[in-house]
């Protein structure tokens, strides 16, 4: 269970956008009927994306009309999950994994240079306000630690070095590209293959 | 080493693209509808006799489970459910399976659906991995366009619709009870078990759910032939398996290897050797962070499958191997490893709720020196107090690794943590209780 922090400004209204909309009512139509409630976790998600990557409490009592469930069960969910931002985060969304497996290859070097070139404090948007950032749990890609994701997505094999020239691309108006950082191919050993020769001559 | 030719997994490191013709090229959904036509008794049996066990970390055999499905559905419809929610610290497999070699996988859903009669299969991805879901749907919509599934897929006459579900970043979800609570769109809570989710599972149906390393193993398994597939490796641990080898090698990397390769060779070869020599390690966490580690001496000659691990108290678990070298600070790592549990705890059971922020605690201040002596065996007596009482295996996984660091590296604990509450010298400090205990001549 994460600790989630409801933000003290919140919008007097939510409505789904019509492409929203159009969206959500073909997540509810993956369920049976009657059991719309599964569309719950897409449909915040839906509501997520719409309003700049955070939820409002509107938007959970909108969700819960739309799907007739009760307010409190969508407020359940979404203070349980850990991927639903309950308060404003930049536009540029940094999480730094620093899960064993990260942390053996460096990753609080990672956190070190995000304390010096986005904000001291985690979830503190930077100077120009594009960017924060947070330390999270295991983000599946360990092979390719350390990582991160930024929004949708990840950047592995990264170093203090390489960490620092994303975020100067980002305050520089460009995207960075994602994948991985050291040249190789995805979850290959570095100059060290040894399988599947056949297909990657091929 | 295994033969290229026997890899499953051809497309591991996307050399040649994951869309249909790829993998048509590959030999996916060539010879499916004979197999379909064969029958579900023939399937599950086969399964059965490939002696293939579930890549999610239980090791369930996936044939006995499959016939745990109602043979005849009767007012409930039955579902298939595949778990892709990979959280477990040090493992990442499915995530290449899902992008690039997702049509085994949607090939494995139709296999397996028949096999246990569902219409309606269920796909649950950690949220995280969105780029891969919209990867997998890509492969889903290519699927359907050339009714390979859907409708009379394959004109054998069986339905079969396949949706994604996102998670939203809670690793209990890996587990499948509380997998199935959330696609119900509630919290991720398990559930407790009797009832097993093969007759009462999601919405209350037959439900069987299969990891996707498993389910995507499947249809290489029937067209090779389970005698195949049961002549590599040892019996009860047959097969091929991906391991993930991160943490201090030279070359971490996802690899296909043959069940009970030796540790050292896996380590060695593929992923060129621990940083600083094979003497420079430490330990190895041989199947993700929640299966206890093993030191070097156990190491040297440790095979990985199932049974191998077992017997020495450990886990094959998901095969995500973490190798830790002598520069890392053994304890600090598990430090992280408990503060990883107790951020995912789900909060439903009192000792795993409480016990894995006692140890995350006891262990960070272990890691800097500040424990006592004694603290050591009452955080095993914590450990052991988590350890089965707890509704799902969350508690299991969050003591086991920390019991294995007590067990194999209780000397070097001790020997940093010597501090002792006690006063031993009069100090003149009023409100201090003990002080009374050093004045002798009042005592």
């Amino acid at each position: 269970m994460s600790v989630k922090k409801i933000h003290k400004e919140q919008p007097e209204t939510f409505k789904f956008s019509v492409k929203s909309m159009e969206a959500a009512n073909k997540i509810v139509s993956n369920y049976p009927n009657g059991k719309q409630q599964s569309a719950v976790m897409a449909l915040l998600y839906i509501a997520q994306r719409q309003n700049d990557n955070w939820i409002p409490l509107q938007a959970m009592k909108y969700i819960a009309k739309f799907l007739d469930m009760p307010y409190i069960k969508v407020y359940e969910v979404a203070t349980f999950y850990s991927m639903y931002n309950l308060s404003p985060v930049g536009k540029y969304f940094f999480q730094i994994c620093t899960t064993t497996p990260c942390m053996l290859r460096g990753a609080y070097n990672l956190v070190k240079v995000c304390k010096n070139k986005i904000s001291e404090k985690e979830n503190v948007l930077s100077n120009d306000g594009k960017i924060s950032w947070m330390e999270v749990e295991c983000l599946g890609a360990c092979v390719n630690a350390p990582m991160m994701q930024v929004n949708d997505d990840y950047y592995e094999d990264l170093n203090d070095k390489k960490l620092e020239e994303i975020i100067e691309t980002i305050y520089q108006n460009k995207i960075p590209k994602p994948g991985s950082y050291s040249g190789r191919i995805n979850a290959e050993p570095v100059n060290n293959r040894k399988t599947l020769l056949g297909n990657k001559n091929a | 080493m295994l033969k290229d030719e026997d890899r499953i997994f051809q497309n591991l490191y996307n050399d040649s693209g994951a869309d249909i013709e790829s993998a048509k090229l590959r030999n996916d959904w060539n010879g499916t509808k004979e197999i379909l036509e064969k029958g579900r008794e023939w399937i599950i049996n086969e399964v059965k006799s490939s002696e293939l066990r579930g890549r999610g970390g239980a090791g369930f055999p996936t044939g006995l489970k499959w016939s745990f499905a109602p043979k005849e559905v009767g007012s409930r419809p039955h579902y298939l459910v595949i778990n892709a929610d990979e959280s477990e610290p040090g493992t990442c497999k499915d995530r290449d399976i899902l992008r690039f070699e997702p049509h085994k996988l949607i090939e494995g859903c139709l296999i397996a659906s028949y096999a246990v009669n569902a219409h309606k299969c269920y796909i649950y991805i950690r949220g995280e991995y969105f780029n891969e879901g919209q990867k997998l749907q890509t492969a889903i919509d290519e699927a359907y366009k050339d009714n390979l599934i859907g409708k009379n897929a394959l004109n054998s006459g069986w339905d079969l619709d396949i949706y994604i579900h996102y998670g939203a970043g809670a690793y209990i979800c890996g587990e499948e009870t509380a997998l199935l609570e959330s696609l119900e769109g509630k919290k991720g809570q398990p559930r407790l078990k009797p009832p097993f989710p093969a007759l009462i599972g999601l919405y209350g149906c037959p439900t069987i759910i299969n990891n996707v390393e498993t389910v995507a193993a499947v249809p290489t398994i029937l067209k090779r032939g389970a005698k195949w597939f049961s002549s590599l490796g040892r019996p009860k641990n047959t097969g091929t398996k991906i391991y993930c080898i991160s943490g201090n090698v030279n070359n971490p990397c996802n690899v296909e290897e043959e069940m009970g390769i030796p540790l050292k060779e896996l380590i060695e070869t593929h992923a060129g050797g621990v940083i600083g020599g094979w003497d420079n390690l430490k330990a190895v966490i041989p199947g993700g962070s929640s299966m206890p580690m093993l030191p070097k001496e156990i190491c040297d000659n440790m095979k990985m499958d199932f049974d191998a691990c077992v017997e020495n108290k450990t886990g094959l678990g998901t095969a995500g191997i973490v190798v830790i070298n002598n520069d890392q600070d053994i304890i600090k790592c598990m430090a992280r490893i408990a503060r990883f549990y107790k951020h995912e705890s789900c909060g439903q059971c009192t000792p795993c709720r409480e016990g894995s922020g006692w140890m995350w605690r006891m262990l960070e201040r272990m890691a800097a020196g500040e424990a006592t002596p004694d603290e050591v065996d009452m955080l095993f007596d914590v450990t052991k107090q988590i350890e089965g009482h707890t509704i799902c295996a969350f508690g299991e996984g969050s003591s086991w690794p920390v019991q294995g660091l007590i067990r194999h590296f209780k000397d070097e604990i001790l020997e940093r943590n010597k501090f002792d509450p006690v006063v031993k010298k009069q100090k003149d400090i009023p409100y201090l209780v003990d002080q009374h205990l050093l004045e002798k001549e009042n005592a």
